[in-house]
């Protein structure tokens, strides 16, 4: 056992843990976080996405102890209740079916477009390599991330 | 996710005969239980014939329906709510649907076969109708009028020649509830319905019904609010992992708890053949159900070699044939007359088409939470059945089926039945055991390797013409593994994994089925046979309703067949096959699909060159599942080089009766193209002839973004004078045809095996080079 601190959406959380455990069981168990979720624990879906200092990592794999960074979840996006350019780009397009794996396609679409403001088919397909998406809602999320691009050219 | 375990409206549901009875709390969503759990029942059971069962309407006059099926993602309750709006003359944002919840709703089947609004939505509408009837009366008389003089709109009666003088629905029957008999048909499940006195409203006059409403759920989702399954927490929880053998069917000769004893509360759970591992913390119990030291039994290797799946089928025993439906008594295939057919024909053509296991590959294997309390018990589950699941739980555990409630939380994606309805039984097995709420998730490996598999076939068809190139004969033959090893009503634990392995007794069933289509084709027989499971017993491969139950097997070869026809007379596909189809919903359906494609008739197999390596072609599907009709044209793209199969663009174009939300029913439709071409391209479940090895996201790969179409264009043929028809799956069975055919097209090669993988076309390729 160790101690753990983790910043996670803004706030400092101190626990006992093993080093070795996975961030996402500190995230959830721990600290009694909704998302990110459980899919694979293989780094192979994206469920348990994160932001670690605006980068995403998968934290079914990532080891407590080596979380070097100021985390930012789904839940942690909004400012003041307002969605994220992106958050809103996907309810305006209605994209999720059953939503489990939405932290994953949300996430690397903000990292994208904090990059790449307008990005092509080419790139938004490549920065989703590796996310899986069971329901079919890949048309959609394409959609969704133009938009967003879209709205962020505007502002 | 904090639940109040107390929740129950029962004690407010008896009606003392008067129209509506006076009772504070409309609700009762702080009842406690009804029983004081010696006698049972815990939960009373909630009457199909009382309008109070579907409707309640609160003081501020918000209504809320109890839908006894429930939503996958695909906006069903959604569309219930405007289907109640509709009736009440309310505006959406005041109808509120609960649903999944067996203490809160009838039993109407769950999520099951597409029939969300076909069946789902007759009780609701019925009852709202008869709610609008209740309330206009009680309004007249309010207001001191008759009945033909007042009008509803926007949730008050009104006077109809002063609609100044209005009283809202809230003041009328607020703080109390309906208590008005409806006429109940006496079952449960997908073809429960009732109806009060009052018609539903023609659809000519519907101003709610058919408009794109947004799902009121997705913020929730993409802010990260909303609950899942996986959410579920409860004090003094444990969590719980299943412990599973390393060869199938092998089971615990011997285990040694001590090798888990440095893991701080890890427990076993052991009964029978069944073998878990509970602890205070997930990753606990992931440590203690990896490191448990276990003997297993000796056992022979299970399976057959991958490589001879289909010649295993190909030459198994037949169990079980029929020209009729799975469900139904056997009907001999009419081989007679279709052999006289054959003899006299001027022309014969032939062809077999192989179709793999697969899996539902949820986004997450299977979560489920079991409170047992002694005499009565709490299912958190993410299960399409939840009302089912509890029956199958209380059997279980030993208790009543009223002293269990099922409430189902939206679990990672559900496509018939996955994993969900074993951890159902998982949790409620080890919370008994260990005296203590459970909550199980699977692993990776259980999500894809453990869950029921949609089943492996072959299908043989043959067809004869004559001089002039009419169809003459028809034969279609599937020849498979049965659908039914799990049956997907999980009031029976003997079709789970838990049950299987704790002494249920076997209860699988053999059914398979018949192609969906109309063709007029002379002298034409369709029959099945199955065969035995390669493993009776708590088997990976045993089978189960995966999405489109069959659909997709089936109608690769029946869809793919028909291209096969028509090439073999020099015709059209579609124009060969609308000279078959006669009636119009078929017809309209198809041609309209064609006209939004721009399709110009002409033979297939033109082969032609998009750019470079890449050839490019077209390809139809059409198909009737129930009263449902859909037509797709897929275009594909082949890479002759690489083998790549890329459907760039699909025009979908769907007859599903009246279109309650145009909106979700277009993303329905486009969701099931996607997972349709998801397993069409590359899904295909691995095993050795020990155990499944498609066990995560590399060994069972599915449709990633690169893959994804530029274009998915539908066509809703809108038919307001029909009712909704389901349309959660049966778009998914056209899928592989269209993409087969459009493969032959661009390529002029046929692949009558799926999936359809950059190795095996570029294997077909090659074979047809030479």
């Amino acid at each position: 056992m160790a101690l753990i601190t983790l910043s996670v959406d803004g706030e400092s959380h101190t626990f006992d843990a093993e080093p070795d455990m996975p961030l996402l069981y500190a995230l959830r168990d721990h600290l009694a976080l909704k998302n990110p979720r459980f899919g694979c624990g293989l780094a192979q879906c994206g469920a348990c996405t994160v932001l670690m200092d605006g980068q995403p990592i998968r934290s079914c794999v990532m080891p407590v102890a080596a979380v070097t960074g100021e985390l930012t979840t789904l839940g942690g996006l909004a400012v003041n209740g307002t969605p994220h350019v992106v958050q809103q780009a996907f309810i305006d397009e209605q994209v999720p079916f059953c939503g489990y794996c939405v932290s994953g396609w949300v996430l690397y679409a903000v990292a994208l477009l904090e990059r790449d403001p307008a990005p092509s088919d080419e790139a938004i397909r490549a920065a989703f390599a590796g996310l899986k998406c069971r329901c079919g809602a890949h048309s959609a999320i394409l959609r969704a991330v133009n938009r967003a691009a879209g709205e962020l050219q505007r502002a | 996710m904090e639940f109040d375990a107390t929740v129950s409206r029962r004690d407010v549901l008896k009606g003392s005969g008067a129209l509506v009875v006076a009772v504070v709390a409309p609700r009762a969503l702080s009842q406690a239980p009804a029983g004081d759990g010696q006698q049972g029942p815990f939960w009373r059971e909630l009457s199909p014939a009382q309008l109070d069962t579907y409707l309640a309407i609160d003081e501020q006059g918000l209504v809320t329906a109890y839908f006894g099926k429930m939503d996958m993602g695909q906006g069903v309750d959604l569309s219930i709510a405007q289907i109640v709006a509709e009736e009440l003359h309310m505006a959406l944002d005041d109808v509120a649907v609960v649903m999944g919840d067996t203490a809160l709703t009838v039993n109407q089947g769950g999520a099951s076969g597409s029939t969300g609004l076909e069946q789902g939505a007759k009780p609701l509408r019925n009852a709202a109708a008869e709610a609008r009837r209740v309330l206009s009366e009680l309004g007249a008389r309010h207001l001191g009028l008759l009945m033909s003089q007042v009008g509803s709109q926007g949730g008050a009666v009104y006077a109809l020649d002063d609609p100044t003088q209005r009283v809202s629905y809230g003041e009328l029957l607020g703080g109390q509830h309906f208590d008005v008999k409806l006429e109940w048909n006496g079952r449960f499940g997908n073809t429960l319905d009732a109806r009060g006195r009052e018609t539903p409203k023609p659809s000519s006059i519907y101003e709610t019904v058919g408009k794109p409403f947004q799902r009121r759920d997705l913020p929730g989702i993409v802010m990260g609010t909303r609950d899942y399954i996986v959410d579920v927490r409860l004090p003094g929880m444990l969590h719980g992992r299943v412990v599973r053998p390393p060869v199938a069917g092998s089971v615990p000769a011997n285990f040694d708890s001590d090798s888990i004893a440095h893991i701080p509360g890890a427990r076993v759970v052991h009964e029978g053949d069944y073998l878990g591992v509970v602890a205070e913390r997930e990753w606990d119990a992931i440590k203690a159900a990896r490191e448990l030291d276990v003997t297993w039994t000796d056992v022979d290797a299970p399976f057959p070699e991958m490589a001879s799946l289909y010649d295993h089928i190909r030459e198994a025993p037949v169990v079980r044939e029929s020209a009729g439906g799975g469900r139904a008594a056997d009907v001999a295939p009419d081989l007679e007359s279709f052999d006289a057919a054959l003899a006299r024909a001027n022309r014969v053509i032939e062809a077999e088409y192989e179709f793999p296991f697969q899996s539902h590959a949820s986004m997450a294997p299977a979560c489920a939470v079991c409170d047992f309390r002694g005499d009565h018990a709490i299912l958190w589950t993410g299960s399409q059945k939840p009302h089912y699941a509890a029956q199958g739980v209380a059997q279980l555990l030993g208790l009543p089926v009223e002293n269990v409630r099922g409430i189902w939380v939206p679990g990672p994606g559900s496509y018939g039945r996955n994993d969900a309805g074993d951890a159902a039984m998982d949790a409620a097995l080890m919370s008994k055991a260990a005296g203590r709420p459970v909550r199980v998730q699977g692993m990776r490996d259980e999500g894809s390797g453990w869950d029921p598999k949609g089943p492996a076939s072959i299908h043989h068809v043959r067809a004869s013409f004559d001089a002039a190139g009419n169809v003459t004969a028809y034969c279609f033959r599937s020849k498979g593994f049965s659908a039914g090893d799990t049956e997907s009503n999980e009031s029976n634990p003997s079709h789970t994994y838990a049950g299987m392995l704790t002494g249920w007794p076997d209860a699988s069933v053999q059914r398979f089925n018949n192609p969906g289509d109309r063709y007029e084709f002379p002298n034409k027989v369709q029959y099945w046979q199955t065969i035995a499971p390669l493993l009776g017993r708590a088997s990976p491969l045993r089978t189960a309703h995966l999405r489109d139950p069959l659909g997709p097997q089936i109608h690769f070869a029946s869809e793919s067949f028909v291209d096969e026809m028509a090439h073999a007379v020099n015709t059209d596909p579609i124009e060969f096959r609308l000279r078959y189809l006669e009636e119009q919903r078929d017809a309209d359906v198809l041609r309209a699909a064609a006209e939004r494609y721009a399709w110009q008739p002409r033979v297939a197999a033109t082969r032609e060159i998009r750019s470079g390596d890449v050839a490019t072609g077209r390809g139809v599907a059409y198909t009737r599942r129930n009263n449902s009709v859909v037509a797709v044209i897929a275009e594909v793209d082949v890479n002759l080089r690489t083998g790549r199969v890329w459907p760039r663009r699909f025009v979908v174009a769907a007859d599903q009766g009246i279109v309650v939300n145009p909106l979700w029913l277009r993303r329905t439709l486009e969701g099931n193209v996607i997972h349709g071409m998801s397993r069409t391209l590359h899904e295909e479940v691995r095993f050795s002839r020990e155990r499944v090895t498609s066990i995560d996201w590399l060994s069972y790969p599915i449709l990633e973004m690169a893959d994804a179409p530029e274009e998915i264009d539908i066509v809703l043929v809108n038919r307001p004078e029909l009712p909704p028809y389901g349309a959660g799956e049966p778009s998914t069975r056209t899928i592989t045809p269209a993409i087969a055919n459009a493969i032959f097209d661009a390529t002029g090669v046929r692949l009558r095996r799926a999936p359809f993988t950059a190795e095996r076309m570029l294997e077909a390729l090659e074979a047809a080079a030479t």
